[in-house]
Protein backbone atom coordinates (compact mmCIF):
# COMPACT_ATOMS: atom_id res chain seq x y z
CA UNK A 1 0.00 0.00 0.00
CA UNK A 2 1.43 3.51 -0.70
CA UNK A 3 2.38 5.79 2.23
CA UNK A 4 0.70 8.75 0.55
CA UNK A 5 -1.62 9.27 -2.31
CA UNK A 6 -3.91 11.77 -4.04
CA UNK A 7 -6.86 11.25 -6.38
CA UNK A 8 -8.38 13.81 -8.13
CA UNK A 9 -6.79 16.64 -6.86
CA UNK A 10 -8.03 20.11 -7.57
CA UNK A 11 -7.39 23.36 -6.24
CA UNK A 12 -8.49 26.68 -7.41
CA UNK A 13 -7.09 29.95 -7.26
CA UNK A 14 -10.28 32.39 -7.74
CA UNK A 15 -11.38 31.05 -11.16
CA UNK A 16 -7.36 29.96 -12.07
CA UNK A 17 -7.20 25.91 -11.38
CA UNK A 18 -3.69 25.65 -9.84
CA UNK A 19 -4.43 22.03 -10.30
CA UNK A 20 -6.64 19.91 -12.02
CA UNK A 21 -7.32 16.09 -11.27
CA UNK A 22 -4.04 15.46 -10.04
CA UNK A 23 -3.65 11.34 -9.17
CA UNK A 24 -0.50 10.25 -8.06
CA UNK A 25 0.86 7.56 -5.04
CA UNK A 26 4.31 7.31 -3.60
CA UNK A 27 5.93 4.07 -2.02
CA UNK A 28 7.40 3.63 0.97
CA UNK A 29 11.11 4.31 0.86
CA UNK A 30 10.98 6.16 -2.60
CA UNK A 31 12.32 9.19 -4.02
CA UNK A 32 9.67 10.88 -6.32
CA UNK A 33 11.10 14.18 -7.85
CA UNK A 34 8.25 16.78 -8.90
CA UNK A 35 9.26 19.19 -11.88
CA UNK A 36 7.56 21.37 -14.22
CA UNK A 37 7.99 25.07 -14.98
CA UNK A 38 6.96 27.76 -12.95
CA UNK A 39 3.69 28.51 -11.86
CA UNK A 40 2.83 24.80 -12.46
CA UNK A 41 1.31 23.85 -8.80
CA UNK A 42 4.27 22.12 -7.68
CA UNK A 43 4.69 24.09 -4.40
CA UNK A 44 0.27 24.57 -3.87
CA UNK A 45 0.67 20.55 -4.29
CA UNK A 46 3.24 20.62 -1.43
CA UNK A 47 1.11 23.07 0.84
CA UNK A 48 -1.75 20.54 0.24
CA UNK A 49 0.02 17.38 0.98
CA UNK A 50 1.06 19.08 4.13
CA UNK A 51 -2.40 20.07 4.89
CA UNK A 52 -1.69 24.03 4.92
CA UNK A 53 -4.61 24.61 1.83
CA UNK A 54 -7.22 21.91 1.59
CA UNK A 55 -8.46 20.80 -1.68
CA UNK A 56 -11.36 21.93 -3.15
CA UNK A 57 -12.41 17.98 -4.32
CA UNK A 58 -10.04 14.92 -4.45
CA UNK A 59 -8.68 13.52 -1.37
CA UNK A 60 -5.12 13.07 -0.28
CA UNK A 61 -4.73 9.77 1.81
CA UNK A 62 -1.73 9.83 4.12
CA UNK A 63 -0.63 6.26 5.97
CA UNK A 64 -4.32 6.33 5.11
CA UNK A 65 -6.00 8.91 7.07
CA UNK A 66 -7.76 11.99 4.90
CA UNK A 67 -5.25 15.04 5.02
CA UNK A 68 -7.94 16.97 4.96
CA UNK A 69 -9.28 16.75 8.52
CA UNK A 70 -5.70 17.31 9.78
CA UNK A 71 -4.08 20.92 10.70
CA UNK A 72 -0.05 21.25 9.58
CA UNK A 73 0.77 20.65 13.05
CA UNK A 74 -1.09 16.94 13.59
CA UNK A 75 0.09 15.65 10.23
CA UNK A 76 3.85 16.82 10.88
CA UNK A 77 3.14 14.72 13.81
CA UNK A 78 1.91 11.80 12.20
CA UNK A 79 5.28 11.92 10.54
CA UNK A 80 5.44 14.17 7.20
CA UNK A 81 7.36 16.77 7.57
CA UNK A 82 8.35 19.61 4.78
CA UNK A 83 10.50 22.13 4.02
CA UNK A 84 9.88 25.74 2.29
CA UNK A 85 10.79 26.87 -1.10
CA UNK A 86 11.79 30.53 0.73
CA UNK A 87 13.52 30.14 3.30
CA UNK A 88 11.43 29.96 6.84
CA UNK A 89 13.78 30.04 9.43
CA UNK A 90 13.41 31.38 13.30
CA UNK A 91 15.55 34.13 12.43
CA UNK A 92 16.74 35.27 16.17
CA UNK A 93 16.79 31.44 17.24
CA UNK A 94 20.16 29.37 17.23
CA UNK A 95 20.44 26.78 15.49
CA UNK A 96 20.45 24.09 17.78
CA UNK A 97 17.37 25.33 19.22
CA UNK A 98 15.50 24.71 15.90
CA UNK A 99 16.38 20.94 16.24
CA UNK A 100 15.27 21.16 19.72
CA UNK A 101 11.80 22.57 18.66
CA UNK A 102 11.57 19.60 16.05
CA UNK A 103 12.59 16.94 18.65
CA UNK A 104 9.46 18.16 21.34
CA UNK A 105 7.00 18.47 19.31
CA UNK A 106 7.62 16.13 16.18
CA UNK A 107 6.01 12.39 15.98
CA UNK A 108 7.95 11.76 19.27
CA UNK A 109 5.70 14.13 21.98
CA UNK A 110 7.22 14.12 25.50
CA UNK A 111 10.53 14.13 25.49
CA UNK A 112 12.35 14.94 28.18
CA UNK A 113 14.84 17.43 27.76
CA UNK A 114 18.68 15.69 27.79
CA UNK A 115 16.41 13.35 25.51
CA UNK A 116 15.54 16.33 22.95
CA UNK A 117 19.18 17.63 23.34
CA UNK A 118 20.64 14.58 22.61
CA UNK A 119 17.92 13.68 19.47
CA UNK A 120 18.56 17.24 18.28
CA UNK A 121 22.27 17.01 18.39
CA UNK A 122 22.55 13.97 16.11
CA UNK A 123 19.86 15.78 13.94
CA UNK A 124 22.83 18.50 13.34
CA UNK A 125 25.59 15.81 13.32
CA UNK A 126 23.90 14.22 10.91
CA UNK A 127 23.16 17.33 8.07
CA UNK A 128 26.38 19.13 9.16
CA UNK A 129 25.39 21.84 10.82
CA UNK A 130 27.21 20.64 14.50
CA UNK A 131 29.96 23.25 14.58
CA UNK A 132 27.34 26.47 13.87
CA UNK A 133 24.75 25.32 16.37
CA UNK A 134 24.96 28.22 18.77
CA UNK A 135 24.56 30.85 16.01
CA UNK A 136 21.66 32.63 15.53
CA UNK A 137 19.80 31.33 12.10
CA UNK A 138 19.88 34.43 10.69
CA UNK A 139 23.58 34.98 10.83
CA UNK A 140 23.64 31.86 8.61
CA UNK A 141 24.95 31.40 4.65
CA UNK A 142 22.08 30.40 2.39
CA UNK A 143 23.33 27.18 2.11
CA UNK A 144 23.60 26.78 5.74
CA UNK A 145 19.80 28.18 5.83
CA UNK A 146 18.10 25.85 3.89
CA UNK A 147 20.65 22.90 5.35
CA UNK A 148 18.88 24.34 8.53
CA UNK A 149 15.26 23.70 7.25
CA UNK A 150 16.11 19.82 6.51
CA UNK A 151 17.38 19.91 9.54
CA UNK A 152 13.92 21.19 11.07
CA UNK A 153 12.25 18.71 9.26
CA UNK A 154 14.53 15.53 10.15
CA UNK A 155 14.39 16.43 13.63
CA UNK A 156 10.42 15.57 14.08
CA UNK A 157 11.90 12.25 12.60
CA UNK A 158 9.46 12.13 9.82
CA UNK A 159 8.67 9.18 7.67
CA UNK A 160 8.24 11.14 4.35
CA UNK A 161 10.02 14.48 3.67
CA UNK A 162 8.93 17.33 1.33
CA UNK A 163 11.59 19.28 -0.06
CA UNK A 164 11.10 22.11 -1.81
CA UNK A 165 13.94 23.10 -3.99
CA UNK A 166 16.60 22.75 -1.20
CA UNK A 167 18.72 23.44 -4.40
CA UNK A 168 17.71 26.76 -5.53
CA UNK A 169 20.32 29.47 -5.13
CA UNK A 170 23.44 27.31 -4.11
CA UNK A 171 26.61 26.97 -5.99
CA UNK A 172 27.73 23.79 -8.04
CA UNK A 173 29.98 22.80 -4.61
CA UNK A 174 27.08 23.70 -2.28
CA UNK A 175 24.66 21.66 -4.84
CA UNK A 176 27.00 18.17 -4.80
CA UNK A 177 26.98 18.29 -0.86
CA UNK A 178 23.35 18.72 -0.77
CA UNK A 179 22.50 15.82 -3.42
CA UNK A 180 24.92 13.83 -0.88
CA UNK A 181 22.51 15.07 1.89
CA UNK A 182 19.24 13.50 0.06
CA UNK A 183 20.77 10.46 -0.84
CA UNK A 184 21.96 9.66 3.12
CA UNK A 185 18.17 10.52 4.48
CA UNK A 186 16.87 8.26 1.95
CA UNK A 187 19.70 5.51 3.22
CA UNK A 188 17.55 5.98 6.56
CA UNK A 189 14.58 4.70 5.01
CA UNK A 190 12.72 8.14 4.76
CA UNK A 191 10.59 8.44 2.17
CA UNK A 192 11.42 11.56 0.07
CA UNK A 193 8.97 14.34 -2.98
CA UNK A 194 11.14 16.29 -3.85
CA UNK A 195 10.64 19.68 -6.22
CA UNK A 196 13.94 20.65 -7.69
CA UNK A 197 14.99 23.23 -11.02
CA UNK A 198 18.07 21.11 -10.58
CA UNK A 199 18.42 18.64 -13.46
CA UNK A 200 21.28 17.30 -12.57
CA UNK A 201 20.00 16.84 -8.78
CA UNK A 202 16.43 15.10 -10.27
CA UNK A 203 17.93 12.59 -12.40
CA UNK A 204 20.24 11.40 -10.26
CA UNK A 205 18.69 10.81 -6.99
CA UNK A 206 14.92 10.38 -8.14
CA UNK A 207 13.32 6.66 -8.56
CA UNK A 208 10.64 8.32 -10.19
CA UNK A 209 9.73 11.63 -11.53
CA UNK A 210 5.99 13.62 -12.04
CA UNK A 211 5.45 16.48 -14.58
CA UNK A 212 3.26 19.32 -13.77
CA UNK A 213 2.14 21.49 -16.31
CA UNK A 214 -0.36 24.07 -16.18
CA UNK A 215 -1.73 22.44 -13.19
CA UNK A 216 -2.03 18.75 -14.70
CA UNK A 217 -0.30 15.67 -14.36
CA UNK A 218 1.19 15.63 -18.21
CA UNK A 219 3.82 12.57 -17.55
CA UNK A 220 5.00 10.34 -15.31
CA UNK A 221 8.28 7.25 -14.85
CA UNK A 222 11.87 7.17 -14.68
CA UNK A 223 14.11 9.26 -15.06
CA UNK A 224 15.58 7.92 -18.00
CA UNK A 225 11.51 8.21 -19.67
CA UNK A 226 10.88 11.53 -18.59
CA UNK A 227 14.03 13.07 -20.49
CA UNK A 228 13.13 11.10 -23.51
CA UNK A 229 9.61 12.17 -23.68
CA UNK A 230 8.40 14.44 -26.20
CA UNK A 231 5.40 15.79 -24.29
CA UNK A 232 8.18 17.10 -21.62
CA UNK A 233 10.59 18.32 -23.90
CA UNK A 234 7.81 20.04 -25.67
CA UNK A 235 6.61 21.62 -22.15
CA UNK A 236 10.18 22.81 -21.49
CA UNK A 237 11.32 23.83 -25.02
CA UNK A 238 8.32 24.18 -27.11
CA UNK A 239 7.37 22.89 -30.34
CA UNK A 240 9.92 22.17 -32.93
CA UNK A 241 7.42 23.72 -35.62
CA UNK A 242 7.57 27.06 -33.65
CA UNK A 243 11.40 26.77 -32.86
CA UNK A 244 12.10 26.68 -36.75
CA UNK A 245 9.65 29.22 -37.82
CA UNK A 246 10.42 33.07 -37.73
CA UNK B 1 38.19 37.59 40.87
CA UNK B 2 37.13 38.17 37.44
CA UNK B 3 33.75 40.36 38.45
CA UNK B 4 31.55 39.81 35.37
CA UNK B 5 31.94 36.37 35.65
CA UNK B 6 30.63 36.86 39.58
CA UNK B 7 27.68 39.12 38.65
CA UNK B 8 26.50 36.99 35.85
CA UNK B 9 26.72 33.55 38.06
CA UNK B 10 23.67 31.86 39.24
CA UNK B 11 24.53 31.66 42.55
CA UNK B 12 24.68 35.39 43.24
CA UNK B 13 21.64 36.12 40.92
CA UNK B 14 20.06 33.73 43.52
CA UNK B 15 20.88 35.23 46.19
CA UNK B 16 20.62 38.64 45.36
CA UNK B 17 16.55 38.20 44.42
CA UNK B 18 16.66 36.26 47.88
CA UNK B 19 18.18 39.36 49.47
CA UNK B 20 15.12 41.29 47.88
CA UNK B 21 12.47 39.35 49.07
CA UNK B 22 13.38 39.18 52.20
CA UNK B 23 13.80 42.76 52.12
CA UNK B 24 9.89 43.53 50.01
CA UNK B 25 8.24 40.73 52.89
CA UNK B 26 9.70 42.74 56.08
CA UNK B 27 9.13 46.25 54.34
CA UNK B 28 5.89 47.29 55.79
CA UNK B 29 7.11 46.67 59.18
CA UNK B 30 9.60 49.43 59.95
CA UNK B 31 8.58 51.45 56.22
CA UNK B 32 6.54 54.80 56.09
CA UNK B 33 2.72 54.37 54.59
CA UNK B 34 3.59 55.99 51.99
CA UNK B 35 5.92 54.22 50.12
CA UNK B 36 3.87 50.75 51.29
CA UNK B 37 1.21 52.57 49.20
CA UNK B 38 3.86 53.31 46.10
CA UNK B 39 5.66 49.68 45.93
CA UNK B 40 1.97 48.68 45.80
CA UNK B 41 1.31 50.51 42.63
CA UNK B 42 4.39 49.87 40.94
CA UNK B 43 4.04 45.96 42.09
CA UNK B 44 0.30 46.14 40.45
CA UNK B 45 2.75 47.62 37.42
CA UNK B 46 5.30 44.90 37.28
CA UNK B 47 2.68 42.29 36.81
CA UNK B 48 0.46 43.47 34.47
CA UNK B 49 3.87 44.35 32.14
CA UNK B 50 5.05 40.94 32.98
CA UNK B 51 1.69 39.13 32.20
CA UNK B 52 1.93 41.52 29.36
CA UNK B 53 5.25 40.73 28.07
CA UNK B 54 4.62 36.72 29.38
CA UNK B 55 2.23 36.26 25.73
CA UNK B 56 3.09 39.58 23.47
CA UNK B 57 6.41 39.36 24.37
CA UNK B 58 7.80 36.13 22.59
CA UNK B 59 4.67 35.82 19.93
CA UNK B 60 4.72 39.40 18.68
CA UNK B 61 1.09 39.41 19.33
CA UNK B 62 0.13 43.28 20.59
CA UNK B 63 -2.53 42.80 23.02
CA UNK B 64 -4.36 46.02 23.97
CA UNK B 65 -6.40 44.51 26.03
CA UNK B 66 -5.29 44.15 29.80
CA UNK B 67 -7.26 46.89 30.72
CA UNK B 68 -10.18 44.55 29.87
CA UNK B 69 -8.37 41.92 31.94
CA UNK B 70 -7.90 43.78 34.81
CA UNK B 71 -11.45 45.36 34.84
CA UNK B 72 -13.16 42.14 34.71
CA UNK B 73 -11.14 40.99 38.07
CA UNK B 74 -12.08 44.80 39.34
CA UNK B 75 -15.79 43.87 38.70
CA UNK B 76 -15.38 40.80 40.13
CA UNK B 77 -14.33 42.31 43.61
CA UNK B 78 -16.97 45.11 43.71
CA UNK B 79 -19.70 42.15 42.58
CA UNK B 80 -18.57 39.52 45.24
CA UNK B 81 -17.07 41.84 47.60
CA UNK B 82 -19.42 41.65 50.34
CA UNK B 83 -20.45 37.96 49.74
CA UNK B 84 -16.80 35.81 49.50
CA UNK B 85 -13.41 36.30 51.35
CA UNK B 86 -10.90 38.26 49.39
CA UNK B 87 -8.89 34.86 48.66
CA UNK B 88 -11.74 33.68 47.37
CA UNK B 89 -12.57 36.49 45.05
CA UNK B 90 -9.08 37.16 43.73
CA UNK B 91 -9.70 33.75 42.65
CA UNK B 92 -12.91 34.36 40.89
CA UNK B 93 -11.25 37.48 39.15
CA UNK B 94 -8.32 35.65 38.01
CA UNK B 95 -10.53 32.79 36.55
CA UNK B 96 -13.27 35.03 34.73
CA UNK B 97 -10.02 37.12 33.42
CA UNK B 98 -8.69 33.87 31.73
CA UNK B 99 -12.14 32.46 30.38
CA UNK B 100 -12.72 35.99 28.69
CA UNK B 101 -9.23 35.31 27.09
CA UNK B 102 -10.25 31.72 25.97
CA UNK B 103 -12.91 33.44 24.25
CA UNK B 104 -11.76 36.25 22.79
CA UNK B 105 -8.34 33.80 21.96
CA UNK B 106 -10.33 32.02 20.05
CA UNK B 107 -12.42 34.44 18.08
CA UNK B 108 -8.97 36.26 17.22
CA UNK B 109 -5.79 35.20 17.06
CA UNK B 110 -6.25 33.95 13.62
CA UNK B 111 -5.75 37.79 13.32
CA UNK B 112 -2.33 39.49 12.66
CA UNK B 113 -0.95 42.62 13.39
CA UNK B 114 -3.10 45.71 13.05
CA UNK B 115 -6.21 44.17 13.07
CA UNK B 116 -4.93 41.66 16.20
CA UNK B 117 -4.75 45.27 17.87
CA UNK B 118 -7.48 47.14 17.14
CA UNK B 119 -9.61 44.09 18.17
CA UNK B 120 -8.42 44.27 21.39
CA UNK B 121 -8.30 47.18 22.17
CA UNK B 122 -11.98 47.43 20.95
CA UNK B 123 -13.21 44.63 23.46
CA UNK B 124 -11.99 47.15 25.86
CA UNK B 125 -14.33 49.79 24.80
CA UNK B 126 -16.47 46.89 23.88
CA UNK B 127 -17.17 45.63 27.68
CA UNK B 128 -16.56 49.33 29.63
CA UNK B 129 -19.67 50.08 27.21
CA UNK B 130 -21.80 46.78 28.00
CA UNK B 131 -21.18 47.23 31.82
CA UNK B 132 -21.96 51.30 31.74
CA UNK B 133 -25.44 50.40 29.61
CA UNK B 134 -25.92 47.41 32.48
CA UNK B 135 -25.50 49.06 35.73
CA UNK B 136 -27.60 52.05 34.26
CA UNK B 137 -30.46 50.47 32.44
CA UNK B 138 -30.73 47.18 34.57
CA UNK B 139 -29.13 47.83 38.24
CA UNK B 140 -29.83 51.44 38.32
CA UNK B 141 -26.37 52.71 39.64
CA UNK B 142 -22.99 53.86 38.28
CA UNK B 143 -20.46 52.97 40.68
CA UNK B 144 -20.49 50.11 43.24
CA UNK B 145 -18.53 50.41 46.80
CA UNK B 146 -15.67 47.62 47.41
CA UNK B 147 -14.80 46.95 50.98
CA UNK B 148 -11.78 47.85 51.86
CA UNK B 149 -8.94 45.43 53.73
CA UNK B 150 -5.65 47.08 54.56
CA UNK B 151 -2.68 48.80 52.73
CA UNK B 152 -0.82 46.15 54.05
CA UNK B 153 -3.19 43.58 53.23
CA UNK B 154 -2.87 44.85 49.81
CA UNK B 155 0.93 45.31 49.81
CA UNK B 156 1.23 41.54 50.40
CA UNK B 157 -1.39 40.05 48.40
CA UNK B 158 -0.02 42.03 45.49
CA UNK B 159 3.71 40.99 45.96
CA UNK B 160 2.11 37.22 46.19
CA UNK B 161 0.75 37.76 42.75
CA UNK B 162 3.72 39.27 41.66
CA UNK B 163 6.41 36.64 42.83
CA UNK B 164 3.34 34.10 41.13
CA UNK B 165 3.61 35.71 37.65
CA UNK B 166 7.31 35.96 37.75
CA UNK B 167 8.06 32.81 38.61
CA UNK B 168 5.43 31.37 36.01
CA UNK B 169 6.57 33.54 32.79
CA UNK B 170 10.05 32.32 34.20
CA UNK B 171 8.74 28.30 33.79
CA UNK B 172 7.44 29.06 30.40
CA UNK B 173 9.93 31.14 28.75
CA UNK B 174 12.55 28.08 29.85
CA UNK B 175 10.25 25.38 28.43
CA UNK B 176 9.28 23.58 25.51
CA UNK B 177 6.41 26.35 25.73
CA UNK B 178 8.30 29.08 25.77
CA UNK B 179 10.42 27.79 22.65
CA UNK B 180 7.45 26.67 20.75
CA UNK B 181 6.27 30.60 21.42
CA UNK B 182 9.45 32.00 20.64
CA UNK B 183 8.46 29.90 17.06
CA UNK B 184 5.32 31.19 16.61
CA UNK B 185 6.38 35.18 16.67
CA UNK B 186 9.68 34.12 14.26
CA UNK B 187 7.09 32.67 11.45
CA UNK B 188 4.29 31.13 12.80
CA UNK B 189 3.87 28.74 9.85
CA UNK B 190 6.73 27.10 9.95
CA UNK B 191 6.20 26.67 13.71
CA UNK B 192 3.22 25.08 12.49
CA UNK B 193 4.58 22.88 10.28
CA UNK B 194 7.22 21.72 13.08
CA UNK B 195 4.30 20.18 15.12
CA UNK B 196 3.60 23.36 17.16
CA UNK B 197 -0.36 22.94 17.92
CA UNK B 198 0.17 27.38 17.38
CA UNK B 199 -3.68 28.17 17.78
CA UNK B 200 -4.31 26.22 21.52
CA UNK B 201 -0.39 27.46 22.64
CA UNK B 202 -1.12 31.49 21.87
CA UNK B 203 -4.86 30.35 23.41
CA UNK B 204 -3.68 29.08 26.31
CA UNK B 205 -0.63 31.92 27.15
CA UNK B 206 -3.07 34.29 25.89
CA UNK B 207 -5.55 33.32 29.00
CA UNK B 208 -2.39 32.65 31.54
CA UNK B 209 -1.52 36.04 31.13
CA UNK B 210 -5.21 37.19 31.48
CA UNK B 211 -5.06 35.13 34.52
CA UNK B 212 -2.88 37.06 36.54
CA UNK B 213 -4.01 40.50 35.38
CA UNK B 214 -7.69 39.74 36.64
CA UNK B 215 -6.11 38.71 40.00
CA UNK B 216 -4.37 42.02 39.97
CA UNK B 217 -7.27 43.68 39.16
CA UNK B 218 -9.24 41.97 42.11
CA UNK B 219 -6.94 43.18 44.28
CA UNK B 220 -6.64 46.42 43.70
CA UNK B 221 -10.31 47.08 44.01
CA UNK B 222 -10.06 46.93 47.41
CA UNK B 223 -7.89 50.38 47.77
CA UNK B 224 -10.14 52.29 45.61
CA UNK B 225 -13.09 51.30 47.68
CA UNK B 226 -15.41 53.51 44.69
CA UNK B 227 -15.40 51.84 41.80
CA UNK B 228 -17.47 52.27 38.28
CA UNK B 229 -16.97 51.17 34.68
CA UNK B 230 -15.04 53.91 33.58
CA UNK B 231 -12.03 53.53 36.17
CA UNK B 232 -12.06 49.46 36.48
CA UNK B 233 -12.07 49.74 32.30
CA UNK B 234 -9.50 52.40 32.05
CA UNK B 235 -7.84 51.92 28.59
CA UNK B 236 -4.51 53.67 30.19
CA UNK B 237 -4.04 50.28 31.75
CA UNK B 238 -4.07 48.57 28.18
CA UNK B 239 -1.27 51.06 27.10
CA UNK B 240 1.17 51.66 30.15
CA UNK B 241 2.24 48.09 30.33
CA UNK B 242 3.25 48.15 26.65
CA UNK B 243 5.40 51.20 26.92
CA UNK B 244 6.97 49.80 30.57
CA UNK B 245 7.75 46.48 28.49
CA UNK B 246 9.42 48.36 25.61
CA UNK B 247 11.27 51.10 27.92
CA UNK B 248 12.61 47.92 30.00
CA UNK B 249 13.76 45.48 27.05
CA UNK B 250 11.87 42.67 26.26
CA UNK B 251 14.22 40.45 25.71
CA UNK B 252 15.20 39.36 28.79
CA UNK B 253 12.55 38.53 31.75
CA UNK B 254 13.82 41.50 34.10
CA UNK B 255 13.24 43.67 30.88
CA UNK B 256 9.83 44.46 31.93
CA UNK B 257 10.29 44.15 35.60
CA UNK B 258 13.10 47.27 35.16
CA UNK B 259 11.12 48.63 33.00
CA UNK B 260 7.72 48.92 35.01
CA UNK B 261 9.36 49.83 37.99
CA UNK B 262 11.43 52.84 36.93
CA UNK B 263 8.49 54.14 35.01
CA UNK B 264 6.37 54.23 37.63
CA UNK B 265 8.80 56.08 39.93
CA UNK B 266 9.44 58.31 37.08
CA UNK B 267 5.66 59.06 36.91
CA UNK B 268 5.03 59.30 40.48
CA UNK B 269 8.23 61.63 40.52
CA UNK B 270 7.67 63.62 37.74
CA UNK B 271 3.46 63.96 38.98
CA UNK B 272 4.77 65.60 42.14
CA UNK B 273 7.39 67.73 41.09
CA UNK B 274 6.46 69.46 38.01
CA UNK B 275 2.63 68.61 37.89
CA UNK B 276 2.29 71.19 34.91
CA UNK B 277 4.61 69.54 33.13
CA UNK B 278 4.97 66.03 33.35
CA UNK B 279 2.98 64.70 30.51
CA UNK B 280 5.08 66.83 27.89
CA UNK B 281 8.34 65.81 29.89
CA UNK B 282 7.13 61.70 29.96
CA UNK B 283 6.60 62.30 26.20
CA UNK B 284 10.01 63.42 25.73
CA UNK B 285 10.92 60.38 27.20
CA UNK B 286 9.07 57.61 25.68
CA UNK B 287 10.01 59.16 22.29
CA UNK B 288 13.44 59.11 22.84
CA UNK B 289 13.76 55.53 24.43
CA UNK B 290 12.24 54.52 21.44
CA UNK B 291 14.30 55.91 19.27
CA UNK B 292 17.27 55.24 20.50
CA UNK B 293 17.03 51.97 22.78
CA UNK B 294 15.03 49.79 20.88
CA UNK B 295 15.91 46.96 22.74
CA UNK B 296 15.03 49.20 26.38
CA UNK B 297 17.33 49.76 29.23
CA UNK B 298 18.32 46.09 29.10
CA UNK B 299 19.35 45.67 25.70
CA UNK B 300 21.38 48.40 26.47
CA UNK B 301 23.04 47.56 29.68
CA UNK B 302 23.51 44.22 27.74
CA UNK B 303 25.51 45.97 25.18
CA UNK B 304 27.78 47.74 27.51
CA UNK B 305 28.11 44.31 29.02
CA UNK B 306 29.27 42.40 26.13
CA UNK B 307 31.42 45.31 25.38
CA UNK B 308 32.95 45.36 28.78
CA UNK B 309 33.21 40.96 29.14
CA UNK B 310 33.73 40.77 25.29
CA UNK B 311 31.10 37.92 24.86
CA UNK B 312 29.51 37.61 21.66
CA UNK B 313 27.82 33.98 21.37
CA UNK B 314 28.02 32.87 24.85
CA UNK B 315 26.17 29.87 25.90
CA UNK B 316 23.71 30.13 27.40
Amino acid sequence: MPILECKEVSRYFGGLAALSRVNFHVEQGEVLGLIGPNGAGKTTLFNLMSAALKPQSGTIRFKDTDVKRLGPYKICRMGLARTFQTVRIFPNMTVLNHAILASYFGRSPGMSSPEALRSASETLEFVGLSTVKAIPAKDLTLANQKRLEVARALGTHPEILLLDEIMAGLNPAEVAQAMELVIRIRNKGITIIMIEHVMKAIMSLCDRIIVLHHGQKIAEGTPQEIATSEKVIKVYLGDKAHAGSK
Amino acid sequence: MDIPKLISSKRFVLGFLFILLVVLTTLPLYAARYSIVLLTTIFMYVVLTVSWTMFSGPTGYVSLAPAAFFGAGVYASALLGFVFPLPVIIVVGALSSACLALLVGALTLRLRGIYFVMFTFGLVELLLHFILWWEVTITGTTGRVVPTVGNTTVYYLMLTILVMVILTTYLIKHSRFGLALQSIGECEEAAAHTGVNVTALKIMTFAASAFFMGAAGAVMATRWTYIDPRIAFNPILSFLPVLMAIFGGMGQLFGPVIGAVIFTTLEEFLITRFPYYYMLIFGIIMVVAILYLPDGLVGLTQKLWNRISGAKYADP
